[in-house]
């Protein structure tokens, strides 16, 4: 066998197996989200009609998706805003200061990043219980009296900050260690002649730390969008399945449900590909309105 | 007071209100899941009272209920099997795949790499219907012709599932992992007559280990957290452990049996922080280098 012939079975027996796996359950599938998009495809039954964009017709009109897509909306502006804050200021605060105590926040604040979204759900079914609840115990505890009995996640008007909160306390942990590990970039030297020119910490935050690490924060930022669309799914369906009365639901909760308890595979698919499309535009959005001249240190 | 003397105070307040914050989330984090732990070891009648009260004994019964009842322990097996053979089959494809795209420029290679680059961005979420209904119309097909099906149902077909839609992460991080090895060592390798397929196993892999043990760690973790997918492909009585803990959250809906549910949350909850406690220093350094997740 001749060197060259054995050098291309090698990289073909090497890169083969991936590239069919992948074809198979990510190329085709998403190729399928399309397709399917364009059927009337309904149940077990398994009828297909062609119908063209008809779903989409369909779509454009239906007042649920508007309402799913307002929730998203405001779920996505609610939970990115704290989110980053947050897990900026604490990274800030604990790769700039040594203080006692520093490496048990970092360990403790990524903890619900390793639990399962359905582990997550039962804590938040556990604290947000309106009669045995932590939540409702704790507030009672206060007020002194009796127990208030707050519905979290059965009142209309609350149950979406319930949710919110619920993913603002997974999400921050992780964005935190990652931002640590980009401002553990920045070079110390900056901050001595800084607060040689008399800036405080507050400022060389401001100035020195966030301008630093802005492109970190700008990808986090696009990621983070996507995610949130795809968390706030995982997390309704088990906590509240889009109720009390659609209050919760998000765009890909009602695409699961379109397509698993309505059995329409084609609208669910519409939907499908409508978020998709929209999440990579909000994305784009997102990194255009953020877009500096990136700093060198 | 003069102006120095009062942006300290007002750096001083600052810091005692972050720090106020991070005690805070601390405790928000800290709090509920040691409640949870608490809850597992209580007894039913327990519940009614105070959310706080501490546990009058170890009742361990929860977790014989909710190993055996709730069939906690079934669904513990089969995790345990899903995720296993999912981790190997991943990194049998994943580690020859990433070293050949890193390492070796061939027709094709640079397609593949932004092909998996562009992987990254397909969430399972949109595309586990279209996953079913291939499945389902493939069991279709085999039943009609074979008389016998195998392809929904199946713990090693979802574990198939787990690994491909885990293959663009994977072979993003190894591949920025082999990138970075000189070509020496191969070159000495091949020099001394080894063969490519030896080279690779027995000089490449090694050096890769601290990244093969990233791998194996977000993809555990992944894998063993992982509901949607598996709530579709399993549809009869064989489930996954996360899977199951939703059924019994459901349950406990309707019959209120508290102790086994924070019994079966406990069990779901355990390997993972185990494994947690055990690495979480590579687990939070592996990340600042694999970026960002889905």
């Amino acid at each position: 066998m001749n060197h060259k012939l054995k050098k291309h079975l090698y990289i073909t027996a090497c890169v083969a197996p991936a590239i069919i796996l992948f074809t198979l359950f990510m190329i085709i599938p998403t190729i399928n989200v399309f397709r399917i998009s364009l059927y009337k495809w309904g149940g077990f039954s398994n009828t297909k009609t062609f119908v063209g964009f008809d779903n989409y017709r369909t779509l454009f009109k239906d007042i649920n998706f508007y309402g799913s897509f307002q929730n998203s909306i405001l779920m996505i502006v609610l939970i990115t805003i704290p989110t980053i804050a947050l897990a900026l200021l604490f990274a800030g605060i604990l790769s700039r200061y040594k203080f006692r105590g520093q490496n048990f926040f970092r360990i403790v604040f990524y903890i619900p990043n390793i639990l399962s979204i359905v582990v997550i759900a039962a804590i938040f079914s556990a604290i947000y219980d309106p009669s045995m609840g932590i939540l409702n115990s704790l507030i009672g505890v206060f007020k002194g009296g009796k127990a208030a009995q707050i519905l979290w996640l059965g009142d209309q008007k609350i149950v979406i900050f319930s949710i919110v909160i619920a993913l603002v306390w997974q999400a921050i942990g992780y964005y935190m260690v990652m931002y640590m590990a980009s401002m553990a970039g920045v070079p110390e030297s900056l901050y001595e002649s800084a607060g040689l020119d008399g800036a405080n910490e507050i400022t060389m935050f401001f100035q020195i730390t966030l301008p630093l690490i802005w492109t970190n924060i700008r990808t986090t930022l696009t990621f983070f969008i996507i995610s949130t669309i795809n968390l706030s799914f995982l997390l309704v369906k088990i906590l509240t399945n889009g109720g009390p009365d659609g209050a919760t639901e998000v765009f890909l909760s009602y695409m699961y449900k379109q397509a698993y308890t309505n059995s329409s595979y084609g609208y669910g698919m519409a939907i499908g590909v409508v978020v998709f499309v929209f999440s990579f535009a909000l994305a784009a959005i997102v990194n255009l309105v953020t877009k500096r001249e990136p700093l060198e240190f | 007071m003069n102006k120095n003397e009062h942006s300290n105070i007002k750096e001083k307040l600052f810091k005692l209100f972050v720090y106020a914050a991070l005690v805070l989330l601390a405790i928000s984090i800290v709090v509920p899941v040691a409640w949870v732990f608490m809850a597992s070891i209580k007894e039913n009648s327990e519940f009614y009272g105070n959310p706080w009260s501490l546990p009058k004994g170890i009742y361990m019964q929860n977790f014989i209920d909710a190993f055996e009842t709730a069939k906690m322990g079934s669904y513990m097996g089969n995790s345990v099997i899903v995720t296993a053979f999912a981790i190997l089959l991943l990194l049998v494809v994943a580690l020859p795949a990433s070293y050949v795209l890193a390492r070796y420029k061939f027709f094709g290679s640079k397609f593949f790499n932004n092909m998996f680059m562009g992987g990254l961005f397909i969430n399972v979420n949109y595309i586990v219907v279209p996953i079913f209904l291939m499945l389902l119309d493939g069991d279709k097909f085999l039943n009609q012709n074979f008389g016998f099906a195998f392809l929904l149902n199946n713990k090693f077909i979802l574990a198939l599932v787990y690994a491909s839609t885990a293959l663009p992460f994977t072979i993003y991080l190894l591949s920025s992992f082999f990138i970075t090895i000189p070509k020496d060592y191969e070159e000495a390798a091949y020099v001394d007559g080894s063969g490519y397929f030896r080279t690779m196993i027995s000089i490449m892999m090694p050096m890769a280990r601290p990244s093969i043990i990233t791998v194996i760690l977000f993809n555990f973790l992944a894998f063993w957290n992982e509901y949607i997918i598996s709530l579709t492909l399993l549809t009869k009585e064989a489930k996954t452990l996360s899977v199951g803990l939703m059924q019994l959250m459901q349950a406990q809906q309707a019959a209120a049996n508290y102790g086994q549910l924070y019994a079966g949350l406990v069990l779901v909850m355990l390997p993972t922080l185990i494994l947690y406690i055990l690495v979480q220093k590579r687990l939070t350094e592996g990340m600042s280098l694999g970026g960002l997740k889905g």
